[in-house]
């Protein structure tokens, strides 16, 4: 599985093919908004030396495998630009806590992914830098925020990316582009270096070819971090040691409102049930949830984030870091026109919203609402999970849509209907190619599991995964591997 | 409930955002559509509901105090987008000859 592990190649040339292979496709994909070259050779003449001196069994299962990070991740010796032109020039002083654990598993840091701007979309499109297509069908978005990540995995540019998930920016992306993907529990994973944009939802994730590899990738990134006080304090787990464990006696309970919810496709919901049928099968307990209050996430989610994001991303004012307007009259003008240059369409929509919901008079109407609601999205999950031990649902209504196709915010706001519940909730959940439609696109199933229960959600989706027996590939990638 | 065009325009300055009329408009109507979807929230009785603020109960995190290697002023000023010496400079904000 690992060529380099396998002496099938040094890692070396691991990051040549790997280069080249982003050389002939990144063009037309923009997975990729900057490479780190001089980072993946330094790793990998590391590992090199390393397997040369005959210590190839001290490196661990991810050494000399090529990973990317999302561009709101914090990395020494690259930028990092959110994909906004107020950080266009922003160089990293520090690497995030994530992708530092994951360069210490011994992987090659090959760049920075694409991403909509501060993370704020749910398809590429924002991004300054343009959007990433989506490598199964270049006419359609791969998803976002993640979808630079979503899209290099996909493409098979890299086997590894990580994400950041506030509302869905990891499952969605990775359900439009048949990927393994998965937002941890919040607090799972330090968001230290991570760019935040609402404290109380982001969670670092990651994206994935194969359940193991997410399960490795877990398993290098969580823990504990100083540095981040909300990471959560917990013994260190073997995410992969249930990968091979029967469902047998599984609970498992499929999400009827979800299932039955206006607009979803049929294709997707058959490759859901089906999918429930091999767990069936398989011996898990099959039963049926409601989360009745779902309908109301959306509403809840978009006051709290903006808030939260309001919040956040006032310290971008133009003084200590990043674009600052020229030829001011006075702070205020500064400040003004700084974050009108530096800020695209929907970042300014996102905090002008934000900046609503926290204003007086509007507090008590709508934040204070929200976080009520909250309470209730909470408690259906918390219900659900005291009857079962994973729960089904779909990650997206529809596959991956067209350029162009929601115009308007609130219809894509609503595209991530059935993710934003989890992170109002805080629970994990993953994502992972259920088929293809007829006209070529990855479906997806999504599952949910209670708090820090990854172990048991990585093992439903082993089991889905044997059953499913996802192989198809992107069009360009089957034709070069064939 | 909608936002007037005054409205938008205070919200926009209070998150310090410079928008042209033409902006302030666009913003008014997307608004418009997105808080008539937000206000079905108050369909939900929420009494005797207690407020989330964080996934987690984690409350007064502390830790032992230990001294670790700063930034340093290079690296804090790496992308100052101006800077004087060891300093981030900024525009007056006093004015000339003032002694507030």
């Amino acid at each position: 599985m690992n060529p380099v592990l396998n002496g099938d190649m040094t890692a070396r040339e691991c990051v040549d093919a790997t280069y080249t292979e982003i050389d002939a496709h990144n063009k037309e994909i923009n997975a990729f908004v900057e490479l780190t070259p001089d980072l993946a050779y330094a790793a990998a003449d590391e590992i090199d030396a390393r397997i040369k001196a005959g210590q190839k069994d001290e490196l661990g299962p991810l050494a000399g495998v090529p990973v990317g990070f999302k561009d709101n991740m914090n990395l020494i010796g690259s930028k990092m630009t959110c994909c906004s032109n107020f950080l266009k020039d922003f160089e990293s002083v520090y690497t995030a806590t994530a992708v530092q654990r994951l360069i210490d598993a011994g992987t090659l840091p090959i760049g920075k992914t694409n991403m909509d701007e501060f993370a704020f979309g749910s398809s590429t499109e924002t991004s300054v830098f343009g959007p990433t297509k989506n490598p199964w069908n270049l006419e359609r978005v791969p998803g976002g925020s993640s979808g630079g990540s979503a899209a290099a995995v996909a493409a098979r540019m890299v086997p590894i990316a990580l994400g950041s998930d506030t509302g869905g920016s990891i499952r969605q992306p990775g359900a439009f582009t048949g990927t393994v993907a998965l937002k941890p529990t919040y607090s799972r994973v330090s968001r230290f270096g991570v760019t935040g944009v609402s404290s109380s939802l982001d969670q670092v994730g990651s994206f994935a070819t194969t359940v193991k590899d997410t399960a490795l990738t877990l398993n290098a990134i969580s823990g504990h971090d100083r540095f981040d006080t909300m990471s959560a304090k917990r013994d260190s787990e073997d995410f992969t040691a249930k990968l091979d464990s029967s469902v047998k006696g599984l609970r498992v309970a499929v999400v009827k409102d979800y299932l039955e919810a206006d607009g979803l496709d049929p294709e997707i919901k058959a490759s859901i049930l089906a999918g429930v049928a091999a767990l069936e099968t398989q011996g898990a307990q099959i039963g049926e949830v409601s989360l009745p209050h779902s309908e109301y996430a959306i509403s809840t989610y978009y006051i709290i984030m903006t808030a939260e994001a309001s919040s956040n991303l006032a310290r971008l004012d133009g003084i200590r870091y990043g674009a600052r307007a020229q030829d001011t009259k006075d702070v205020v003008d500064l400040y003004l026109r700084t974050r009108a240059e530096g800020f695209g369409p929907e970042t300014r929509r996102r905090l002008i919203m934000g900046t609503y919901m926290l204003s007086a008079g509007h507090y008590d109407k709508y934040f204070d609402r929200a976080l009520r609601a909250r309470t209730l999205v909470k408690q259906d999950f918390e219900k659900a999970f005291a009857d079962y031990d994973i729960i089904v649902a779909p990650t997206t209504a529809t596959t991956a849509f067209e350029f162009g196709a929601k115009q308007d915010p609130l219809t894509m706001y609503l595209s991530d209907r059935f993710t934003v519940p989890v992170n109002l909730a805080g629970v994990a959940a993953l994502s992972m190619p259920s088929g293809l439609s007829q006209e070529g696109l990855p479906l997806s199933i999504q599952l949910i599991s209670n708090y820090y229960d990854e172990a048991t959600l990585l093992q439903t989706a082993a089991a889905l995964e044997r059953s499913y027996d996802f192989t198809e590939l992107p069009s360009h990638v089957a034709e070069t591997t064939a | 409930m909608s936002l007037t065009i005054e409205e938008v325009k205070h919200v926009a300055m209070l998150a310090r955002i410079g928008l042209t009329d033409e902006e302030i408009e666009t913003l008014q109507r997307e608004f418009d559509i997105i808080f008539k979807h937000i206000d079905t929230l108050a369909e939900l009785d929420l009494e005797g509901v207690e407020p989330t603020s964080r996934p987690l109960p984690v409350l007064n995190i502390t830790r032992a105090d230990e001294i670790v290697e700063p930034l340093g002023i290079e690296k804090a000023l790496k992308n100052a987008p101006a800077r004087e010496g060891s300093a981030f400079q900024v525009p007056r904000i006093v004015a000339a000859g003032g002694d507030a």
